[in-house]
């Protein structure tokens, strides 16, 4: 079937199977291969992206439920050649070592920053419980969203 | 020492593969395609133990958008691999020893269409009883009668079942102390959980070889196991890194690569191949489930007079890196403590258990945590503060660990000991409090009545880089360009550890030039970098790079203007095998160097609903020199989040050799609620055999915080808690 999604902003088509998930169509079809495929069951938020402006697990949205909306993925949050706020603080506080995780956690914590703008260390790690890393004891990555948070 | 603080100096930089990361634009092992590529899939066993009849593959080929269905008579050459025995089938041939041994394979246009004709692979099984338990298996009939590790130099044992045993005697090992205490300890097995699945891209060059892209730990030892099978020279099969989500281990040996490599020459197609999670868990090794007897014997001071211990360890199908894992937790079973007389009977066993290898601390997690407890015990007999009873016994320079090994390197042990005992906690929280805030966080249903708090306190330590008479190198190839540019070429394997940051730095700093370009790693340009692993990629692609650069700007004061292109390859000190009878060295030393890392715990328990909070960490340890600040802390922090899985949630479940948890759902990795604040103190003592002063920082956490986190428990709860990871019940009943 024909899927007609916005993706960051630009209007995008792909032919799915039924069964393939938006995170396959992002990958696979729309040459957007930054949201991971690291569980693909929805437990590691590798894939977060936005859907009409919520936070979901793409992996666990069929492409043909996306077809008509919105999708914002990690690929569209720099301005250019400028990184977002979020990323360059990802960057700085050495928030960032395989990586895999880090998509998924830019876009969360984008998403947290939108609705909570000072969050405390506690409302941090609750936020972003849902994104696994398997690098670096998260000890940074809350560094970072609390540097990005403070240079707002 | 001079040009060693500079590079500590020099480096606030972030690393250069960061900004890509951040933004999704880093091309992963998964990430890649190519024009006409098609989708690899992989039919594994559903059977622990099984005799194979028959294999009909005919509906499946007919399946739509099928291109190749491939058995192991499809396999052109060798038809057994692995990383240090090839005792591995490529493709099954006539019987498999664990479920998820792969059993055919399957290219389509689409993966779904892949994995449907899998499904219509027909398999003729028929079932044997499973060699499931470690304890019984040399009692069992011989999954490996024709023992592929014998003849290595390792004491003989002709028991069914044996991969390796090893006896470490060190002095009287019948003497006795004053005090004694026993303990009989247990760890589940563990999984590298790296985020990213095994996967990777083969590529036909239209002219009989293959470019394999894929997510490894070692371009060129991969290189060495996949060309044989394929029956082509090396030089026909380049293996490319791709970006890599994570190893700690688990990327050692093989996965996709030979697969992949099948399906493309077969189909004269690109080949790629995704595990899935599920896959994921049959798709690489773990780390070993261990039962440890231990025995502390000491003197009414505290001087440990005896250890005596036997370690049993499951290796699961395949031999993998089981008999190395089995020495070095023979080898750092007593801890970095001084003792005249031990005894180590350390034994890894086959079963039809998921095959083990490495992980992350290799062994060393293992006895850490049963020499740990073993010492806070010894401490409460004694009625000595557990950080003294370890300063009294810390191993020093000069002082001789139980192989007979002098060390002479940088060993702070006591300094380090010190540093994390001075870290100050914390102070408690009251009640009421947010239940985020209390163990189990919002799942806990009490009002924090039964909550204890409880201060642990472990030491670990391990060897760095390839021991026992391993030819251990790593090669570089530097090139000055007249334009004024220098390029790097060295196949060390960015696992996400920042090698890649550490070799431009060197080559930065040897060189006085900033515009230095790093190319890709890749087998076909340079010599081998050995391994990701054991701590030493740092260390060796630091020497390497270093020795290359110095001699490209020799080269170039002798051709000036024109351009150099040397390659040089680094060793470290060479060490020498143990003696098989004694397990005692048999030159000047076995290992090259080691680091050790200690850890204050602060965890809170609800001792009525038996769940735990991790309240905070502070880690001290001996870094050598620290090219890199935030990176060591990285390690730190990281190594101690998988130590804490290890200690609190982490188990690979097996039932009759299944894996009865092979999802993120039920294998829980620490989440970032799990996971602590890290407060890391590094102790710079230089390595004088290092680059720099340098040591690798990748390994003592993890080995010492499994230890640590459960040092904690126990002072919380007053209960033993000998295995881990630490269940609910272990706490309440």
């Amino acid at each position: 079937m024909r899927v007609t999604v916005r993706v960051n902003g630009e209007t995008r088509q792909a032919d799915c199977w039924e069964g393939e998930s938006l995170l396959f169509a992002l990958r696979e079809k729309l040459g957007l291969p930054g949201s991971k495929n690291a569980c693909e069951q929805g437990e590691c938020g590798s894939c977060s992206v936005l859907l009409d402006g919520v936070l979901v697990c793409s992996c666990l949205v069929l492409a043909a439920q996306a077809d008509g909306h919105e999708v914002a993925t990690v690929e569209g949050l720099a301005d250019g050649g400028e990184l977002h706020p979020v990323q360059q603080a990802f960057v700085d506080a050495g928030a960032v070592q395989c990586g895999f995780c880090t998509p998924g956690l830019v876009v969360a914590a984008v998403d947290l920053l939108r609705r909570n703008a000072s969050p405390s260390d506690d409302e941090i790690r609750e936020a972003l419980s849902g994104n696994l890393c398997r690098c670096t004891g998260y000890v940074k990555i809350v560094d970072a969203v609390r540097l990005a948070a403070e240079r707002a | 020492m001079t040009r060693a603080l500079q590079v500590g100096r020099a480096v606030l930089a972030p690393r250069a593969d960061a900004p890509p990361k951040t933004q999704g634009a880093f091309a992963y092992s998964s990430d890649l395609s190519a024009p006409g590529m098609l989708w690899g899939h992989t039919v594994r066993s559903p059977h622990a133990h099984a005799r194979i009849a028959a294999v009909d593959i005919s509906e499946a080929v007919a399946m739509p958008g099928v291109h190749a269905v491939l058995t192991h008579a499809d396999v052109p050459g060798a038809k057994h691999y692995g990383l240090e025995f090839a005792d591995q089938p490529v493709l099954a041939i006539d019987r498999v020893l664990y479920v998820g041994e792969p059993v055919a394979l399957v290219a389509a246009e689409h993966p779904e269409q892949a994995r449907r004709a899998a499904e219509r692979i027909r398999v003729e099984y028929e079932p044997l009883p499973p060699v499931d338990d470690m304890e019984r298996a040399t009692e069992l009939p011989d999954l490996h009668p024709e023992k592929p590790t014998r003849g290595h130099g390792y004491l003989e044992d002709d028991r069914p079942n044996v991969v390796r045993h090893m006896v470490i005697r060190h002095g009287d090992p019948e003497t006795e102390g004053e005090v004694a205490v026993s303990g009989v300890y247990e760890l589940g097995m563990q999984d590298q959980a790296f985020l990213g699945p095994e996967s990777g891209l083969a590529v036909p060059d239209g002219e009989g070889g293959v470019d394999i892209y894929v997510a490894t730990q070692w371009l060129h030892v991969d290189r060495d196991q996949i060309a044989p099978c394929l029956g082509l020279p090396e030089s026909a099969v380049r293996v490319h890194l791709a970006g890599v989500g994570g190893a700690f281990g688990g990327r050692e040996d093989l996965s996709m690569q030979i697969h992949g490599a099948l399906l493309a020459l077969h189909t004269n197609r690109p080949v790629k191949i995704v595990y899935n999670r599920e896959e994921s868990f049959t798709g690489h090794v773990h780390r070993h489930p261990a039962r440890i007897w231990c025995e502390h014997r000491a003197a009414r001071d505290g001087r440990l007079v005896n250890v005596r211990m036997r370690i049993l360890l499951d290796g699961g199908a395949y031999a993998s890196s089981s008999t190395a894992v089995t020495s070095n937790a023979a080898s750092f079973a007593v801890g970095p403590y001084a003792v005249e007389n031990a005894l180590i009977d350390s034994t890894c066993v086959y079963t039809n258990n998921p095959p083990c290898g490495a992980m992350r601390g290799f062994g060393a997690v293992q006895t850490c945590f049963a020499a740990e407890a073993q010492l806070d015990k010894l401490a409460a007999a004694l009625d000595i503060d557990p950080v003294e009873l370890r300063l009294l016994n810390a191993l020093e320079p000069g002082d001789v660990l139980p192989t007979g090994q002098t060390i002479t390197g940088s060993l702070p042990v006591a300094e380090v000991i010190r540093a994390a005992a001075a870290l100050e906690p914390p102070p408690g929280e009251p009640l009421p409090r947010d239940p985020l805030r209390l163990p189990g966080g919002a799942g806990n249903t009490s009002h924090g009545e039964g909550v204890r708090r409880g201060v642990g306190f472990a030491v670990g330590f391990k060897n760095i880089a390839y021991s026992e008479g391993f030819d251990d190198s790593t090669a570089a190839r530097v090139r000055l360009d007249p334009s004024g540019f220098a390029e790097v070429h060295c196949a060390a394997a960015e696992v996400g550890q920042g090698v890649t940051s550490v070799i431009l730095q060197v080559a930065r700093l040897e060189l006085g030039l900033d515009d230095v370009r790093l190319a890709p790693s890749q087998t076909a340009n340079v010599g081998s970098a050995g391994s990701a692993s054991a701590s030493r990629l740092t260390w060796m692609a630091a020497g390497a790079v270093r020795d290359a650069c110095r001699a490209a700007l020799a080269e170039q004061a002798l051709r000036p203007g024109e351009e150099i292109d040397v390659e040089r390859v680094y060793r470290h000190p060479r060490t020498t095998p143990l003696d098989p009878q004694t397990g005692q060295i048999t030159g000047e030393r076995a290992h090259v160097a080691f680091a050790v890392c200690a850890m204050k715990v602060v965890a809170e328990v609800d001792v009525d609903l038996g769940l735990t909070r991790v309240v905070w960490i502070g880690a001290a340890q001996d870094v050598g020199h620290a090219l890199n600040r935030q990176h060591v802390e990285g390690q730190i922090e990281g190594g101690t989040a998988q130590g804490l899985g290890l200690a609190l949630m982490e188990e690979i479940q097996c039932r009759g050799g299944l894996i009865a948890n092979a999802s993120f759902t039920d294998y829980l990795i620490p989440t970032m609620l799990d996971m602590p604040p890290v407060e890391s103190v590094l102790i710079e003592d230089p390595e004088p055999d290092a680059p720099y002063g340098l040591k690798g920082v990748g390994e003592p956490p993890t080995v010492v915080s499994t230890a640590a986190v459960v040092s904690a428990l126990r002072a919380a709860t007053g209960r033993e808690l000998v295995r881990v990871p630490v269940r609910p019940d272990d706490i309440v009943f």
